[in-house]
């Protein structure tokens, strides 16, 4: 068998069949894939074993399987991934894994559900894959939110303990999240503030981009790990640099062109967007690069300014509207602070003519008869 | 507490509490210095030409003849770092934006680029006056702990900025809130430091002006 054989013959399968169902050529999936390799900074030769490990995956027994549980969150996180363009190409990833649970892609509901989900859990006990969208509430004893009379973190410690790894879905598992801002009613907290014994990847945005998730799970396909992470255990290859960085509105920036509001001159030439609160140059993620909706186009190219999406607190960090060198709040001890000091200046300067009389008064003449002692 | 809830903290409470310090700090000083007041000076005044507090204002900008060869470093160094800081304390856009946002004043701001080059050459300034400094015998004497201080006081923050603009050593955000928090400390300290000259320079400079004006000295 030739080289070139044994190459095609490693592409077909189940997978393979349903792409061509869906009119989505062998070449189409393996352009995928070196761009997915490419986006990880994957040398070329990991695009074709990407193709090739989840072509290859040859019956639904022996897909890994996934477990997705979904807590406090807005379903935001599973829209991004399954509706970001159709055909979706990130959704193809499904094909190459066995999800054995996810509440709104799956047919079963109730008990039929809780038994896929124990069911996957027991057979593939200290393998499979733990997806986490939404934040946990330990409020109430997390009565907040709770899925089978259990409350999310029940749910959790129990499903993570057989996991072989966990991804972070979303700023809601990664950080908390919009339930976690302040005064964050339900008490929410994070994935990586709960398990601490397993490995996690976490995957921020509200909501994330879906090819920095197809792109976890691929590596995680075809390398049986999960990618390098960063500090906050996000993969490096996807927040490793600035939206401001790679904003292709930087130009302005360094020029001094700023947009004023979002209908002037300034926002219509395209103008930077940093007065008007753009957070970039703290948010690290891929948006300026991989952009959204199949690179139609990413929320600074639409005109308005990066929110922070994907950054720890990005909630509460003062304000989307307000540039990053703007006060996060407004000044309020200033008023209270002139008349303080205004009045520490007039007791002190009483203190200083009372010293000056003092001085005088206690001042003795001296004579020349003092001089000749 | 992680990287941008430092930088919302010295964004928010952080500056509330520095800017209150300063701005009750400067009304103290100011009212404390301005109340003390002088005894009266009996003898008639002498007039000679140029010899008024305007003038001495104005000529103290300009060194004496023959000091900027005897004392290059000091007026140089000295002249290039106070309008280097001048520069990049209210040419750089987002400086601007901070004081929009608390004033409502705003100006157009300077390329990017030029504000960074200024902070090169103002931190190259600043560490050769700190140099001549140290290697003089007779500035090293004179020197206190306060002047190094000062230093520290003023030099972190261009530094701080600079880095955090080059994503220099530490991630931005981390370096931003630095950043602000190093003149959040600044601005603390400026009103009870040999730093409150930015407030007094001119008015000492007319006061000492009138006085020798007075007296007929046209210094």
């Amino acid at each position: 068998m030739s080289k070139d054989a044994i190459r095609q013959s490693a592409m077909q399968g189940p997978l393979m069949e349903s792409l061509a169902r869906q009119g989505i050529t062998r070449r189409t999936f393996l352009k995928y894939c070196a761009t997915l390799a490419s986006m990880m900074a994957l040398p070329p030769a990991a695009g074709r074993a990407m193709a090739e490990a989840m072509a290859a995956s040859p019956s639904a027994s022996k897909r890994p399987s996934v477990i997705w549980l979904p807590f406090q969150e807005c379903t935001g996180c599973t829209e991004s991934i399954t509706r970001s363009h159709t055909p979706t190409l990130e959704g193809l990833i499904f094909d190459a894994i066995s999800l054995d649970y996810q509440e709104t892609l799956m047919a079963a509901a109730g008990h039929q559900a809780e038994e896929a989900l124990h069911a996957a859990m027991k057979a593939n006990e200290g393998q499979y894959l733990l997806v986490v969208d939404g934040s946990i509430p330990l409020g109430l004893e997390g009565a907040y939110s709770c899925i089978a009379g259990k409350s999310n973190l029940e749910t959790l410690k129990e499903v993570a303990k057989g996991a072989a790894a966990i991804v972070a879905m979303g700023s809601c598992a990664t950080f908390g999240g919009l339930p976690k801002a302040n005064p964050n009613p339900t008490g929410a907290v994070a994935v990586s503030d709960i398990i601490k014994d397993k490995p996690i990847v976490n995957i921020p945005g509200c909501p994330p981009i879906p090819v920095v998730m197809t792109g976890v799970l691929a590596h995680f396909l075809t390398f049986g790990s999960l990618p390098e992470l960063d500090k906050l255990g996000r993969p490096k290859a996807f927040y490793g640099e600035t939206i401001h960085d790679r904003c292709y509105r930087r130009p302005f920036y360094d020029q001094g062109k700023f947009a004023k509001t979002f209908d002037d001159e300034g926002a219509r030439k395209g103008w930077c967007l940093f007065e008007l609160g753009c957070k970039g140059p703290v948010t690290y993620n891929a948006c300026a690069t991989v952009k959204w909706n199949g690179g139609t186009s990413w929320p600074v190219e639409s005109g308005h300014g990066c929110l922070g999406c994907s950054e720890p607190n990005f909630w509460d960090a003062g304000g989307f509207y307000k540039a990053l060198s703007m006060p996060a709040n407004p000044l309020k001890m200033g008023a209270a602070a002139a008349v303080t000091g205004a009045a520490a200046g007039v007791a002190v300067s009483f203190v200083n003519r009372a010293k000056k009389a003092e001085a005088k008064a206690g001042h003795e003449t001296t004579t020349l008869a003092d001089l000749e002692k | 507490m992680n990287e941008l809830q430092l930088l919302t903290w010295a964004r928010g409470t952080g500056l509330d509490l520095a800017v209150a310090i300063f701005v009750l700090g400067v009304i103290w000083r100011l009212i404390e210095i301005y109340s003390l007041g002088r005894k009266k000076d009996l003898s008639a005044p002498r007039q000679v030409q140029g010899a008024s507090g305007w003038h001495t204002v104005f000529r103290r900008s300009v060194p004496p003849p023959g000091m900027v060869k005897k004392s290059p470093v000091s007026y140089l160094g000295g002249y290039t770092f106070h309008i280097g800081l001048a520069v990049v304390v209210f040419g750089f856009a987002p400086h601007i934006k901070l004081v929009e946002g608390i004033s409502g004043l705003s100006w157009p701001g300077l390329p990017s680029q030029f504000v960074d080059f200024v902070a090169v050459v103002t931190m190259a300034a600043m560490i050769v006056v700190l140099v001549d400094r140290l290697n003089k015998p007779v500035k090293r004497y004179l020197s206190t702990f306060e002047d190094y201080a000062t230093w520290a006081l003023t030099f972190l923050p261009v530094l701080t900025g600079w880095l955090a603009v080059q994503h220099m050593v530490l991630p931005y955000t981390t370096m931003l809130a630095l950043h602000i928090l190093s003149v959040e400390l600044l601005l603390v300290f400026l009103p009870f430091t040999k730093l409150f000259h930015a407030f007094t320079v001119f008015g000492s400079r007319w006061f000492n002006g009138t006085v020798n004006g007075h007296k007929g000295v046209a210094v």
